[in-house]
C-alpha cells in the first residue's frame, strides 16, 4: 500500500504554539503503523498566516491540513486515510 | 514532555495577542477583550466554567503587563488601566513570579489521603503507626485530621490494603528551597525572600497558576516605536528554530533590534577566564547558572567559596554590547526566569524570554527561516555556542569534570560531597535544568528536538 505522507511544519508560528516535538512523530507511531507512514519536516506551510497562528501547530496528512495537531490527532487522521484506502 | 500542556498553549496564545496589540499601538483598547475572545461563551471549559477561565486569563494578562496579581486592589479595574500604567512606569517590579490565586487548585492540605479502598480493618495499623494521633477510624473507615498530620507517611506504609494514597503537591515538590508554601487561604504563596527564580514551580503546576511578571509592554513597545535597542541572545535561542543562526540574526533585525550580540561570545570569554582561574585553584564549580548558584547559597553554603569568580557569559556579553553600541538599551533574550533575575540585577536594561520573543515574531509576521541571513554584530565560536547544553561549560573549560543537571535531592547529595572536599572531579558543572539551558522554563522547542541543533 502507498504510505500516508505526513508533512510537519517546522516554521516559527508552529514552534511558538508548542509544535516543535511533532517532528518526533516516528517515535510516537503505534507499532501497527510503522512502515505505512512517510514523514517529512517542511518550512512554514503558510497556514499560520492564511488561517490563524492560534490554530498552530499545523501538519498536512496526504496534503490535507490538520490544525492544533498533536501526536494523537495525527495518528487518528493517518488511520482514517489508511481505512479509506483499504 | 511528550504531550502539549494546555496551559502552555493558553499562555502563548495570550502572549501572541498581547504582542499583536502592542505592535498595533492599541494594547489598552484591546486587552480587556482577550479573555472573552479566548473563551467565548459556547466553548467547553477546562475549569468549572468560562467565567472562571476568563478570570484566570485576566490575571494572566495582568502578570504579562508586569504586575503582581497579589497587588490587586480593585477587581473591577480594567486591564486597559494596567496597560496604560505599564506604558509610563519608570522601572519594573523586582518580583519575577506571581501566583494566580484563581488558578491555583488549592492542592490538598495534607499529602496523605485515605481512599475508599479502606476496609476499616480490625487491626487499625494506620492508627497505631501515626506518631501524632492524626488518624482515627470513623464510620467504618480511617480519616486523617489535616490539623495534626505532619506528612510522615507512616500510615501509608502500615496499611495492608494500600488504601492510603500520597497526593503530591507539584509546586512544593518541585521547589528546591521551600519558597512556595500554603497560604492562609489554602492557595499557594511565593516567599520572594527565599525564591531562587529557578522556575520549577511554574513548570510543575498543572493549573498554570504561577505566572511571570513580564516586561513585554516596555520592550515590544519600544521596538514598535522604532527606538534603537541591542539584542543579546542566549546560546540556546539558536536551537529553538529550524533555521541557520544567520537567519535568526536577520529575524532579530527585522523585529527592530538595531544591534545583535551573541551571548555565546561572552561564553567564549568566560571559558578562557574560568580556565585560568582553575589553574590556580584545586577545585571549582560553575557560576553561569544563577539558579544553581542560588541553590548553593541557600542549601550548601559551604560550597559557595568554590563557585567560580568568573563573571557569567551574560555579564561579559553585556560589556561587549556596551562597547559596540554605547548608550543603547540592551535586551537579553533569556531561556529562563533565573537569568531574568540576573540580567535585571544590573547586567542589562531589559529582558525578553524565548517565549515572549517567539510571540513577537508571530505578531510581526516574521518567519525566521525566511529572513535575510547576516552575521551578528558580535559573533561567537561554536565552543561558546555549546554553552546552550549541559556539558558545554565543562568542555570549554577543558578540565577533568563532572556535569550535574537538576536541583533535586540527587544533586544536593553530590554538592555536599564536593563541599566536604571529597568530590572526584576538578571542575563541577551544574545546570538547574535537565539537559541545560535548552530545557529552560521559558524556552519554545522541545529539548529533545533542540539538542540536535546545538554545535557539539
Ligand atoms: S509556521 Fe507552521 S504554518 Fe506557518
Amino acid at each position: 500500500m502507498e504510505p500516508v505522507t505526513v508533512t510537519i511544519c517546522m516554521g516559527t508560528a508552529c514552534v511558538v504554539m508548542d509544535g516543535s516535538r511533532l517532528v518526533l512523530l516516528e517515535e510516537h507511531l503505534p507499532e501497527r503503523l510503522r512502515g505505512l507512514v512517510r514523514i517529512r519536516g517542511e518550512r512554514c506551510l503558510d497556514l499560520c498566516t492564511r488561517r490563524s497562528a492560534a490554530l498552530a501547530p499545523f501538519v498536512l496528512v496526504d496534503g490535507e491540513p490538520l490544525a492544533n495537531a498533536t501526536f494523537e490527532s495525527i495518528v487518528l487522521r493517518i488511520e482514517e486515510r489508511l481505512a479509506g484506502r483499504a | 514532555m511528550a504531550y502539549p500542556a494546555q496551559t502552555t498553549r493558553i499562555r502563548r496564545e495570550l502572549l501572541v495577542k498581547t504582542a499583536t496589540a502592542i505592535r498595533a499601538g492599541d494594547l489598552p483598547g484591546r486587552v480587556d477583550r482577550f479573555p472573552l475572545e479566548m473563551r467565548p461563551r459556547r466553548e467547553t471549559a477546562l475549569r468549572c466554567c468560562v467565567h472562571r477561565e476568563r478570570a484566570v486569563l485576566r490575571y494572566r494578562a495582568m502578570a504579562l503587563l508586569g504586575f503582581s496579581v497579589q497587588d490587586e486592589e480593585d477587581e473591577l479595574k480594567p486591564l486597559a488601566d494596567y496597560a496604560r500604567e505599564a506604558l509610563v512606569r519608570g522601572s519594573r517590579d523586582p518580583r519575577l513570579l506571581t501566583v494566580i490565586e484563581e488558578a491555583c487548585g488549592g492542592c490538598v492540605r495534607t499529602a496523605y489521603f485515605v481512599s475508599n479502598a479502606c476496609r476499616g480493618c480490625a487491626d487499625q495499623s494506620c492508627v497505631a503507626a501515626c506518631p501524632k494521633q492524626a488518624i482515627a477510624v470513623r464510620g467504618g473507615q480511617s480519616a486523617i485530621d489535616p490539623d495534626r498530620c505532619v506528612n510522615c507517611g507512616k500510615c501509608k506504609d502500615a496499611c495492608a490494603f494500600n488504601a492510603i494514597l500520597r497526593i503530591p503537591i507539584p509546586c512544593e515538590e518541585a521547589c528546591p528551597v521551600q519558597a512556595i508554601v500554603r497560604g492562609p487561604s489554602g492557595r499557594r504563596e511565593l516567599r520572594h525572600d527565599l525564591c531562587i527564580a529557578c522556575g520549577k514551580c511554574m513548570q510543575a503546576c498543572p493549573f498554570g497558576a504561577v505566572a511571570e511578571q513580564s516586561e513585554v509592554v516596555e520592550v515590544l513597545g519600544a521596538l514598535a516605536a522604532g527606538k534603537p535597542m541591542t539584542a543579546l541572545f542566549a546560546p540556546a535561542l539558536a536551537a529553538q528554530f529550524q533555521a541557520p543562526l544567520e537567519r535568526l540574526v536577520g529575524a532579530l533585525r527585522r523585529l527592530g533590534f538595531t544591534g545583535v550580540v551573541e551571548v555565546a561570545a561572552g561564553a567564549d570569554l568566560a571559558a578562557l577566564a574560568e580556565r585560568l582561574e582553575l589553574e590556580e585553584a584545586p577545585f571549582l564549580t560553575s557560576s553561569c547558572c544563577p539558579a544553581y548558584t542560588g541553590l548553593v547559597e541557600a542549601r550548601v553554603p559551604t560550597l559557595a567559596p568554590r563557585v567560580s569568580a568568573t563573571p557569567t557569559p551574560l555579564a561579559y556579553a553585556a560589556g561587549l554590547a556596551h562597547e559596540r553600541f554605547p548608550g543603547v538599551p540592551r535586551v537579553f533574550i533569556s531561556p529562563c526566569v533565573a537569568k531574568r533575575r540576573e540580567a535585571l540585577a544590573g547586567a542589562v536594561e531589559h529582558v525578553l524570554t524565548f517565549e515572549e520573543l517567539g510571540a513577537a515574531l508571530v505578531a510581526w509576521g516574521i518567519e525566521v527561516d525566511a529572513c535575510d541571513p547576516g552575521p551578528a554584530d558580535v559573533q561567537a565560536t561554536d565552543r561558546g555556542r555549546a554553552f546552550a547544553m549541559a556539558g558545554g561549560v565543562a568542555a570549554a573549560v577543558g578540565a577533568q569534570a563532572e556535569v550535574l543537571c537538576g536541583l533535586g535531592a540527587e544533586t544536593l547529595r553530590r554538592l555536599r560531597l564536593y563541599a566536604s572536599g571529597k568530590g572526584p572531579a576538578r571542575f563541577l558543572e551544574v545546570m538547574a535544568c535537565e539537559g541545560g539551558c535548552i530545557a529552560g522554563p521559558c524556552t519554545l522547542a522541545d529539548p529533545k528536538v533542540a539538542r540536535r541543533r546545538v554545535p557539539a
